[in-house]
């Protein structure tokens, strides 16, 4: 049996919105699970960070923490926000811009011993700028009147 | 006096093109032959006086002109010529003048090739691309001069960022922005087809030439684009679901979408008031993404205060190109008519299939770029979306796409007969799954993705060789007279989609089977990566026209045999005081063998990346092949052929006049 032609259009119709429906479905459920929030290191310090999921840290490399172990790849530096610090241990090659006193974002999880295990370190491609999640990290330990150690530059 | 020049010439430009804007549109609604007319001359005029400005820009450039802050900003006396050049689209203002200086010369190709079109119709078009022109100019003009004064002058400039000094630079932003740009042409087609109030197949056949020819600038500039990032930054990725590479992909995904559905509307009638949105989408997001990259929101929502004119007027600006154009097509499309009906099974509603995927896959881009903007905007604080979450979406989105790709091509218009179609595919299909399942396991990794993608890829070549064959075979002709009878937009069809599929191939090969290391290296020391030995040469310091590096060497052997050397710069230009590393890569057909230098450790020893990376070209080659095929079809005789039919009516009609 033949359908009518209105009914064809209707079950075009039908097929595309649910296909339509699934796709939106997979967009919002692929983005409610691959979001990357950002903290500052003094949330860390409080412990307002989540546990189990990654999240971005950021600010400046605090001068003079910057240690390499022996295999030339694994480093270990600390991160502020003038306000707290966090100690951050990264296995891999550093980008071209990281430097002590500069801006940094930091990806990973914080580990049992607090320490800040980094998946990916990133500095951005431009001597003046500073990442806006560290840049965003350094106001909010400024407005709340908790500046303890000076960036340097 | 040469950049008060330049700065003049840009403020003619803007007088022209508000004439160009305005009294063509107006001369149109009204049946006044004399304004219409008016739209090639002031083309014309506006090209010429733009491209003035343009070339004083450049020699501001060339001659070293450090009391004008835009040179001061990007330029430096040590940067090498073809970079200083290069360095006049590296910044904000330089590249909203390019932006404008191409679109002039698309309104000029427009104005040249359209003798053939109505004369109302011709007279609109131009018209609307002047009014994009006076946005850009106005822009320009009023918070982005490039030819503003620094005074006192600087004594050298602060240098091109070292990033964009490369070979790179000098094609790639040209090459986008003609496809940008060259999308307000479709986008103009379809405002003026709203205005006018009619729409049909001439109209389609004429718009897909300029639509096509923008999709081949837009895919070679993100082909470049992606390319320049590989052995630029030094990470051996090749796509980053950057912002800025978002940007461009969004329009690149709906002039994708709109070169098919153009096909169909052009064939069939239907579609018509999909495709005046998408034409308008194509070029909205061209717009979005060429603000987005240039005004500096994507490196902060707040850079927008420190000009907070630029901000608004940007805002101002695609709110009124955007929201116009859509309330426009809200008020006109049910004028544009109604399309012929068609079957669930048939080509036009494969076509469809393949316009909602695409249409769906560049709102999860749009989502995945603009929200992380909204909500630091909102102030709800900082996310960000990375590629992870691109991954997820779009291997679901264009799973079946691709797997339509191989069947949309040969089903029949208007209706088809689905165990056809099985019975036709069932040699491709059986032959694409054996060897997506065969192949990985001689390889030795079979994973889901793996088989999926090479499954893919092999099941749209066995298709299209199917297709070609079964359309090539059965005549008595030699074979060169019967590929030649067959449309060149044909054989365009199948290069690009066969590019599709090495474009495939190449990334389900990379990403399924590369590999990296990365190693402490003292001079001699030895790392071992996909069966080849990598030897360290140590580090030689050398002097470089404005920077000094130190350059690596790397031999690469595979059982004593010696193949390649590698060498990889760290270079530290010395103006910007910026290091920059310069990967040192092998490339060939089967893999890339890619090294770069990271940073200096004690004893001369580095650390080094390695990177062993199969059939990468691959990617890029296909992409070259989907500009081919495009080029291909734009140079179909059909194009040509009405329009000289037309011409020669047009004479004989001023003969009999005469």
């Amino acid at each position: 049996m033949a359908l009518k032609a209105r009914h064809k259009r209707f079950v075009l119709i039908g097929i595309g919105l649910a296909l339509i429906g699934l796709a939106a479905m997979l967009i919002l459920n692929a983005f409610q699970s691959n979001m990357v929030f950002f903290y500052t290191p003094t949330q860390v310090e409080k412990g307002e960070v989540p546990k189990d999921t990654g999240f971005r840290i950021g600010g400046l490399v605090l001068e003079n923490s910057l240690k390499r172990q022996d295999d030339g790849l694994t480093v270990h530096f600390v991160i502020t926000d003038t306000a707290k610090t966090v100690p951050v241990i990264y296995k891999g090659v550093l980008p071209d811009l990281f430097k002590e006193g500069k801006g940094v974002v930091a990806q990973g999880k914080v580990g049992a011993d607090g320490i800040f295990m980094a998946s990916e370190v990133l500095a951005k491609h431009d001597e003046n700028y500073m990442p806006p999640e560290a840049a965003e990290a350094l106001k909010r330990a400024k407005e709340q009147g908790k500046t303890l150690v000076m960036p340097t530059t | 006096m040469i950049p008060e020049i330049g700065h003049f010439s840009l403020i003619l430009a803007l007088l022209v093109a508000l004439s160009l804007g305005f009294l063509p549109i107006i001369g149109a609604a009204r049946g006044n032959a004399v304004w219409m007319g008016l739209a090639r001359p002031l083309a014309r005029t506006q090209f010429l006086l733009i491209g003035f400005s343009f070339l004083c820009l450049g020699y501001a450039f060339a001659t070293m002109d450090y009391s004008v802050t835009y040179v001061a900003a990007n330029s430096n006396s040590k940067l090498p010529i073809q970079f200083r050049i290069a360095a006049v689209w590296g910044g904000h203002e330089g590249s909203l003048l390019l932006w404008a200086l191409i679109l002039s010369v698309w309104t000029v190709a427009v104005s040249m090739f359209s003798k053939h079109l109505p004369d109302d119709m011709r007279a609109r078009i131009l018209g609307v691309m002047g009014l994009i022109s006076v946005g850009f100019l106005l822009f320009m003009l009023m918070v982005s001069n490039p030819f503003e004064r620094l005074i006192p002058a600087a004594m050298d400039g602060r240098d091109l960022n070292p990033l964009l000094q490369d070979p790179g630079m000098i094609f790639h932003p040209p090459m986008l922005y003609m496809g940008y740009v060259g999308f307000s042409v479709a986008f103009s087609f379809a405002i003026a087809a709203l205005l006018g109030g009619h729409l049909d197949a001439a109209w389609a056949r004429w718009s897909r030439p300029w639509t096509t020819a923008a999709w081949v600038f837009l895919t070679i500039g993100i082909m470049a684009g992606s390319n320049w990032a590989y052995y630029e930054l030094g990470w051996g990725g090749w796509w980053f679901w950057d912002a800025v590479e978002n940007a461009s992909f969004m329009p690149w995904l709906v002039g994708t979408a709109l070169i098919h559905s153009l096909a169909v509307t052009e064939k069939r009638g239907s579609f018509k008031a999909w495709t005046v949105l998408l034409a308008i989408c194509a070029f909205s997001l061209s717009l979005l993404g060429t603000f987005l990259v240039r005004s500096g929101v994507l490196t902060s929502v707040h850079a927008f205060a420190t000009d907070p004119r630029r901000g608004v007027f940007i805002l101002a600006f695609l709110v009124i190109v955007i929201g116009g154009s859509l309330l426009l097509f809200a008020w006109r499309a049910p004028t544009v008519g109604r399309g012929g009906k068609f079957d669930v099974v048939s080509r036009e509603s494969f076509l469809l299939a393949n316009n909602v995927l695409l249409a769906v896959a560049a709102i999860s881009v749009l989502l995945g770029t603009l929200y992380p903007l909204f909500i630091d905007a909102l102030g709800y604080g900082k996310i960000s979306v990375g590629p992870p979450y691109f991954d997820t979406v779009f291997a679901p989105l264009m799973t079946p796409a691709l797997f339509l790709m191989g069947i949309g091509p040969i089903v029949r218009w208007k209706n088809a007969s689905l165990p056809e179609l099985a019975m036709r595919l069932r040699w491709a299909f059986g032959v694409s799954l054996a060897t997506a399942i065969i192949l990985p396991l001689l390889l030795g990794n079979l994973t889901p993705m793996i088989g999926l993608g090479l499954f893919l890829a092999f099941w749209i070549i066995a298709t299209t060789v199917n297709m070609v064959y079964l359309r090539l075979r059965g005549q008595d002709q030699p074979l060169f007279t019967r590929v030649k009878a067959i449309p060149r937009a044909w054989w365009g069809m199948v290069i690009a989609h066969l590019g599709i599929a090495i474009f495939t191939l190449g990334v389900t090969i990379v990403k399924g089977f590369e590999s990296e290391i990365a190693v402490r290296m003292a001079p001699g020391d030895v790392a071992h990566l996909a069966g080849y030995d990598f030897t360290f040469n140590g580090v030689k310091e050398i002097q470089g026209p404005n920077y000094t590096a130190s350059r690596g060497e790397i031999r690469v052997s595979k059982n004593g045999v010696e193949r390649t050397v590698l060498a990889s710069e760290k270079r530290l230009y010395t103006v910007t005081n910026m290091p920059m590393t310069e990967a040192g890569i092998s490339p060939a057909l089967i893999h890339d063998l890619y090294a770069s230098l990271g940073e200096p450790l004690v004893d001369g020893a580095w650390s080094v990346r390695i990177y062993h990376k199969p059939m990468v070209e691959w990617i890029w080659f296909g992409c070259l092949m989907m500009a081919f095929g495009g080029m291909l079809a734009l140079s179909d005789r059909r194009y040509r052929i009405k329009k000289r039919a037309k011409n020669l009516a047009e004479m004989s009609e001023k003969e009999v006049l005469a």
